[in-house]
């Protein structure tokens, strides 16, 4: 394994484990605030319980997402010296105001979690609400500077150096509301999808029990509102996309030829050799609409650049596709949910639906990880899109295997224990 | 008026203040779990894990902002730092992670234990073993090589190796002059935790075992600090001329020197307020005098403050997200602090309405 590839697993591994718990920390701290503020107003006292079961299973994934998201601020540093010492100054801006927003979220989630006796109801619902606010703010910085990485703006070039740096055009760069919005739609998703899953898992045991029923209403609903934004959201981006980053959006879609009115593909398997996508599903004009709004659009194919600047095609289109067909299949859930709602007084009457809500569990989660590998993936060979190249990036230090095989372990023995513990605490409801 | 590296360099040295006296603080309270010994064993580690629980995380986000600061305003000496040491900071990692999940496991993990308290933060017996284990080794290594790469920034010549050879990743910091400097800052962290300590419980055995600690501590700091200083001198003379020779030196050291004593003084009275307030000030003028005798660089002999200082334009609108991060943080921080700490055990009596 070459140093480089080494280092850009290590980063890799490093994201998609943080990614769960950066979700889960913008996702549970708006469930909990829900249920403590139906207790405040209804005073039943199953919404308390609700709460505090909710933070006891937060508290240990809050925990692993404070250090996990550590590693990723050192590992700025440790595997991509170079990169930082040439971004550093341009895209420190959304890191510090991120630092605040962890702080925010540090301090006001140690009141929630151990403040229950020492302040009074009010204050403690506040300082929830202070956590579920800061945590999306955080995930908004971090992805803003992410976003510059594939719309890099604020600077002008000079001999391969940033001048004239502008740090707040920097962190408002093209790509940062449209993938920041994406983002934090897709955390309240995977949330509210996951545990609406847990929780008919546990009403098909018993559908009487008040204390799930009330958990899958607030899951559902968060979820739900994120699932069907979620299309709107992904539709912007991709538009957003299509201007800036083209050969992205090719490798997404596995569109080889530069041509007006091209189809959109459902599926297939992009073979880079042939330059064909075969076994696709295509909608006619499709492609073109969605992108330029227009059915005759020319979009430019991957044949158009240089296969030296070609992500790997296939990953990135499989994962796009996984990340878009999960993202419809929980719009329609949601709508189901909806519809369900409207015309029976219960959501929970349907054996059905919750068997598909158990299976829909982990579908946001999954959408998170690939739709971040399409994000990452899609961009290589560069850090910097268009400017600076990974491989230029990485440090000089040899044998880079060694610490990608240590944070592996170390990664997968965490995620052997946390899923352990999650597991002891739903059982115990 | 300052300049405008000096003022990050000013919010990046009170970051580090804040860390060292409190996260440093936190790995100490982990170094007595590890230690702790006799007939009130369980009860020292209660007390310590009730101490840290609500707080660690906040705490831990100090040595986030010094990185964030670091890259954003200083981005050459960032990426030198991070590349010549990169083994012990990768070690840190480590440390880190294992310290702040060991932690939580050992409260959540129940596999020995069928009690339905929520998360209180009350430590049980049962659960030590493992996780405590883990989570008490890394709270003692984690600040030695902390303090490994402060002793190596400090030393003379760190350089990104020249040569692409394992073992040169280990010549930057692998001396007898980083381990002193490593050894020094986890024992003062352990200083630090046990004054803080006998703060956290109304029982008096147990104030007593932890005045103990900090009495003992504090002398075995004061023979490390002699030591750091005497390996210095081949080590990091730059430092040591700094330390030896500046008009500032023999105030500093008097008066870090009165703190250690008035500490000792006031944790012999058992006026653990005041030595709270003495043993963070004797530390924090350790740092300082530290800092002083680093300044201009960040990186010795090329990367002073100036010289690997952002545009004006990024260290501008740095200070001013710093300032208005500030303006927020503050009063948070005080009201954690105000619901967990400010005369938490005492008087007698608070703990049991708590």
């Amino acid at each position: 394994m070459s140093d480089l590839l080494a280092a850009r697993s290590q980063m890799a591994f490093s994201l998609a484990f943080h990614i769960i718990f950066a979700v889960v920390g913008m996702g549970m701290p708006l469930l909990m605030v829900l249920s403590e503020w139906r207790w405040l107003r209804g005073g039943r006292s199953v919404d308390l319980q609700l709460a505090k079961r909710w933070a006891k299973g937060t508290a240990v994934l809050f925990a692993v997402g404070a250090v996990s998201g550590t590693v990723l601020s050192f590992e700025l540093g440790l595997l991509w010296p170079k990169f930082m010492a040439w971004a550093g100054a341009i895209i420190g801006m959304p890191f510090s105001l991120e630092g605040f927003a962890f702080f925010a979220e540090g301090i006001f989630l140690g009141v929630y979690l151990y403040g229950w006796d020492r302040v009074p109801p009010r204050a403690h619902l506040a300082a929830g609400i202070v956590v579920a606010v800061s945590g999306a703010a955080s995930g908004m910085f971090v992805v803003f500077a992410n976003a510059w990485m594939n719309t890099p703006a604020g600077f002008r070039l000079l001999n391969g150096q940033p001048i004239d740096i502008d740090p707040l055009a920097a962190m408002f760069n093209p790509s940062s509301w449209p993938q920041s919005i994406h983002m934090i739609l897709a955390a309240y998703t995977a949330v509210g999808f996951s545990v609406a899953g847990i929780h008919a898992y546990a009403l098909l045991r018993d559908d009487t029990h008040l204390f799930h029923r009330r958990a899958l209403e607030l899951a559902l609903l968060v979820g739900g509102i994120g699932a069907v934004l979620q299309p709107i959201s992904g539709d912007s981006l991709a538009k957003s996309v299509a201007r800036t980053q083209p050969v992205k959006l090719a490798s997404m879609e596995g569109q080889f030829p530069t041509q007006r009115a091209a189809p959109l593909r459902i599926g297939g398997w992009p073979d880079v050799a042939r330059r064909q996508t075969p076994f696709a599903i295509e909608i006619p004009a499709m492609f073109s609409f969605l992108a330029y709004r227009d059915v005759n659009a020319e979009v430019r194919g991957l044949n158009d650049f240089h296969q030296d600047i070609w992500p790997p095609v296939l990953p990135v289109h499989l994962s796009f596709q996984i990340m878009v067909g999960l993202g419809f299949a929980m719009m329609a859930i949601a709508l189901w949910a909806a519809w369900r709602q409207w015309r029976s007084p219960s959501l929970i009457a349907s054996r059905l639906f919750l068997w598909t809500l158990v299976i829909a569990a982990p579908f946001g989660f999954i959408a998170v990880e690939t739709g971040w590998m399409v994000t990452e993936l899609g961009r290589q060979p560069w850090i910097v899109q268009g400017i600076m190249r990974t491989a230029d990036a990485v440090t000089p230090m040899p044998a880079l295997v060694i610490p990608f095989l240590g944070m592996t372990i170390v990664y997968l023995v965490l995620s052997i224990v946390v899923g352990k513990v999650l597991v002891q605490e739903v059982r115990e409801t | 008026m300052p300049s405008l590296e000096f003022l990050l360099a000013l919010v990046m040295l009170a970051a580090l203040t804040f860390y060292v006296l409190l996260g440093g603080a936190d790995y100490g309270g982990g170094v007595w779990d590890l230690l702790a010994r006799g007939p009130r064993a369980a009860e020292q580690r209660g007390v310590i894990a009730k101490a840290l629980a609500p707080i660690w995380e906040a705490n831990h986000v100090w040595l986030i902002l010094v990185v964030v600061v670091l890259f954003t305003a200083f981005p050459p000496a960032f990426a030198l730092i991070f590349t010549a040491l990169h083994v012990p900071l990768l070690l840190i990692l480590l440390g880190i992670i294992l310290r702040g999940s060991a932690f939580i496991f050992r409260d959540h993990d129940r596999t020995h234990r069928s009690d339905s308290e929520h998360t209180s933060g009350t430590y049980h017996p049962a659960a030590q073993s493992r996780w405590g284990r883990i989570f008490a080794t890394a709270s003692l290594l984690t600040p030695v090589l902390l303090g490994v790469v402060v002793g190596a920034v400090s030393s003379t010549n760190i350089q990104p190796p020249s040569e692409r050879t394992t073992i040169a990743y280990f010549f930057t910091w692998f001396a007898p002059f980083p381990f002193a400097v490593g050894l020094f800052a986890v024992v003062l962290f352990a200083f630090l935790a046990a004054v803080y300590l006998t703060l956290e419980t109304t029982d008096t055995a147990l104030q007593d075992d932890f005045r103990k600690r900090a009495i003992t501590s504090e002398i075995v700091a004061g023979v490390l600090a002699l030591t750091v200083f005497l390996l210095a001198g081949p080590a990091a003379p730059g430092i040591r001329e700094r330390l030896a020779n500046s008009w500032w030196t023999l105030p500093l050291q008097l008066t870090t020197a009165l703190f250690a004593l008035a500490t000792l003084a006031t944790l012999w009275t058992r006026r653990f307020h005041w030595a709270r307030v003495c043993a963070a000030a004797q530390v924090a003028l350790i740092l300082w005098g530290w800092v002083l005798a680093q300044y201009p660089y960040l990186v010795r002999p090329e990367l002073t403050l100036h010289s690997s200082a952002a545009p004006h334009a990024t260290l501008r609108a740095l200070l001013w997200a710093l300032a208005g991060g500030g303006v927020l943080l503050f009063p948070s921080y005080f009201y954690l602090f105000k619901i967990f700490k400010v005369g938490n055990a005492s008087p007698p009596g608070r703990e049991a309405a708590g």
